[in-house]
């Protein structure tokens, strides 16, 4: 990312959009929380998380990776290194 | 709810639609309950959960059925049951070009590209059929939007070979329909994709990863307009726009620049764009948007200022004008009380946000739009769908002429002392019939829309009354009145169904701008004339009490009926029988053969 934030910065700000999305104020994501962890998570909520996370750190999605992002370490590396 | 109103932050509302929804259902308003099938060519389940949002801050609670993905011919040309059993109060139908399989081809000959067209537009129009013969409901068809691409680039548009020419010709057909068919609506996704950017809207990252036409950012513009229609249909339009004066309609301070000075007009950039503001205002005044002012002013001064000769909106344009000092919230319900119409059914626009601000926590359920900068009026106006025209009767046109009529009166009351006479004066003559399809989208309106007087607030829609109408069972009577100020149009409807000897009255509504005129005596008079002709000998009369109708919680009393039961939520039972004499009301008005 351009403004070269630390990975755990950009794990606080997803963890906002993690509750904003799933309307829980106490959720706590990891580095290694997937979707099997979240039981709110299924295929709307991925189309609104993507969406969220283009918007809130200006990153853009190609299919190829949206397809194979598993963990949210998986997510920070992407946006790491956009 | 403020996050709702337009012009809203997509992404947010995207984002936090779960809180928005929890905090909605929280606020525990009575809100219409409709049923509503979302029927798709892509995935829809954002588009029903954000949808859900605008309609609950539109005072409607959906319950919604959802097509399986790209289902939405086969559910309704093979009948799925579960479709069957969910009985719609209104189907939506969510395609996109996406969904177009006949599409022309370089090679074609103009005759089978003509040929593809028609088929294409014959299979939606099968369906839309079969809609009308199996539910019997209103019915919203997205229109096309652009492709995202021009194979042929510019020559895509005007060549018959162009994928652009030929969804530009199918919207053609599709408006032509809507031109000849009642209850079938156009969402128009081919002006909000313009709107929001083709390429945005036709994002094929949403499409290939999930589907989703339009991409998910657009969700919530389409929503919102298709909640603006839906509303629109059930009588939740605004009724009235109350302006604020300097700044708002022209640019300055008419009290301390003076007439001369205030900015109006073709002489300067900043009059033109208040200039074509005002035309807009006069547009909707033609559409029938009642124009109001509340506004800072001495009275003189707001008049000099509208008096300008070139100022579009002149000072008879308004039927209200409010310039004085006191608070503009005072106003406000002082302006809906003179009308006769509820706060809800009014638009307050003002440029001062300190204005917008006491407005809004005074008066919560009047809309006050943050309406930006003057040249962005007319646009976020516009936007906001305040008076989406899903149906325009003779009555919307006429409407201005109709309160003006009703202001005279008021001056005519004040002249007599004894109130018969005054209503004799009026030379008032009434036209009371059966349902007739002149007036059915009258009829329609005025059961979705009157609160007050309203025995027992059932909602119809068109489609219903129609089928209610052509039913031998049921008696049905829509009354218009007219007077020398002029022509109310229709003002009351009654109908209901008749079990043996029994008639019961299902629907008892009157509008309010002719309350005290003794209409409701004229229609109970032609009511028991046609009951005796079926053979009925006993009517029931059924009052259920909303927040809004506590005005006729006795209404059958007056009609000498006897009460026969009433529960503990308060809804009261009557009963009238007419086998033996029965005395007329109405003295006042003239009927009409």
């Amino acid at each position: 990312m351009k403004d070269n934030i630390s990975r755990e910065e950009i794990l606080r700000k997803l963890n906002s959009v993690f509750c904003d999305v799933f309307d829980d104020d106490t959720l706590v994501i990891t580095e290694n929380t997937t979707a099997d962890d979240i039981d709110d998570w299924d295929s709307l909520a991925q189309i609104t998380l993507i969406a969220a996370i283009e918007k809130e750190f200006g990153v853009r999605f190609d299919v190829k990776t949206a397809l194979t992002l598993k963990k949210i370490s998986e997510i920070i590396d992407f946006i790491e290194v956009w | 709810m403020e996050i709702l109103h337009y012009p809203f932050d997509s992404q947010l509302i995207l984002r936090t639609k779960k809180k928005i929804r929890r905090e909605l259902l929280a606020e525990n308003t009575a809100r219409l309950k409709k049923k509503i099938a979302i029927l798709c060519g892509s995935t829809t389940a954002e588009i029903r959960v954000v949808l859900e949002l605008f309609l609950l801050d539109q005072g409607i609670e959906a319950e919604f059925y959802e097509s399986e993905y790209n289902n939405y011919w086969q559910d309704v040309m093979f009948g799925n049951p579960q479709l069957l059993d969910f009985q719609p109060d209104l189907i939506y139908i969510h395609t996109t070009s996406r969904n177009l399989s006949l599409l022309p081809k370089i090679t074609d000959y103009p005759e089978a590209i003509e040929q593809k067209l028609n088929e294409e537009f014959e299979r939606f129009q099968s369906m839309w059929e079969k809609i009308a013969e199996s539910f019997h409901c209103p019915v919203i068809q997205n229109n096309f939007e652009r492709p995202f691409f021009r194979l042929m680039g510019n020559r895509d548009i005007s060549d018959v070979h162009g994928r652009s020419n030929f969804v530009s010709r199918l919207n053609q057909k599709l408006y032509e329909y809507a031109q000849s068919h009642q209850n079938f609506y156009i969402n128009d996704i081919d002006f909000l994709s313009a709107c929001f950017g083709l390429e945005k809207w036709n994002d094929p990252f949403y499409w290939h990863m999930y589907k989703c036409a339009p991409a998910a950012p657009a969700v919530p513009e389409l929503a919102f307009n298709l909640a603006n229609i839906i509303k629109s249909i059930y009588g939740k339009n605004k009724k009235a726009l109350a302006l604020d004066l300097d700044n708002t309609l022209w640019g300055g301070v008419v009290g301390e620049d003076g007439p001369d000075k205030i900015e109006i007009g073709q002489e300067t950039a900043v009059g033109q764009v208040y200039s074509e503001f005002q035309s807009y205002l006069k547009d909707q005044q033609s559409l029938g948007v009642l124009l109001t002012i509340n506004s800072k002013n001495d009275m003189e001064n707001a008049l000099a200022g509208l008096n300008r000769p070139d100022s579009v909106l002149k000072p008879e344009d308004f039927l209200i004008i409010k310039a004085n000092w006191q608070n503009k919230d005072q106003n406000l319900k002082e302006i809906a009380e003179e009308l006769n119409i509820g706060t809800d059914a009014l638009v307050f626009v003002d440029d001062n946000p300190a204005e917008r601000h006491i407005v809004r926590s005074q008066v919560p359920d009047a809309a006050v739009p943050e309406i930006g900068e003057p040249q962005d009026y007319l646009i976020t106006l516009d936007r906001s769908g305040f008076f989406d025209v899903t149906g325009l009767s003779e009555d919307d046109l006429s409407r201005n002429e109709m309160y003006k009529a009703n202001i005279r009166r008021v001056h005519q009351q004040a002249a007599f002392t004894d109130y018969k006479e005054y209503l004799l004066s009026l030379e008032m003559k009434a036209e009371i019939k059966p349902f007739s399809s002149v007036y059915m989208a009258r009829i329609a309106q005025l059961t979705n829309k009157s609160n007050q007087f309203n025995l027992t607030t059932r909602r119809c829609t068109e489609a219903e009354l129609s089928q209610i109408a052509a039913d031998p069972g049921y008696i049905t009577l829509y009354g218009k009145l007219s007077d020398k100020f002029g022509d109310n149009g229709v003002v009351s409807v009654v109908f209901g169904h008749k079990e043996s000897d029994v008639f019961h009255i299902d629907l008892w509504l009157m509008s309010c701008r002719v309350l005290k005129r003794d209409m409701e005596f004229a229609m109970m008079d032609e009511l028991v004339r046609r009951c005796r002709a079926a053979g009925v000998k006993t009517i029931r009369g059924y009052y259920y009490p909303t927040k809004k109708n506590a005005m006729v919680k006795d209404f059958y009393g007056i009609l000498s009926f006897i009460k026969i039961d009433e529960n503990t939520d308060g809804s009261t039972i009557w009963k009238l029988d007419i086998s033996e004499a029965y005395e007329r009301k109405n003295t006042v008005i003239t009927i009409e053969e």
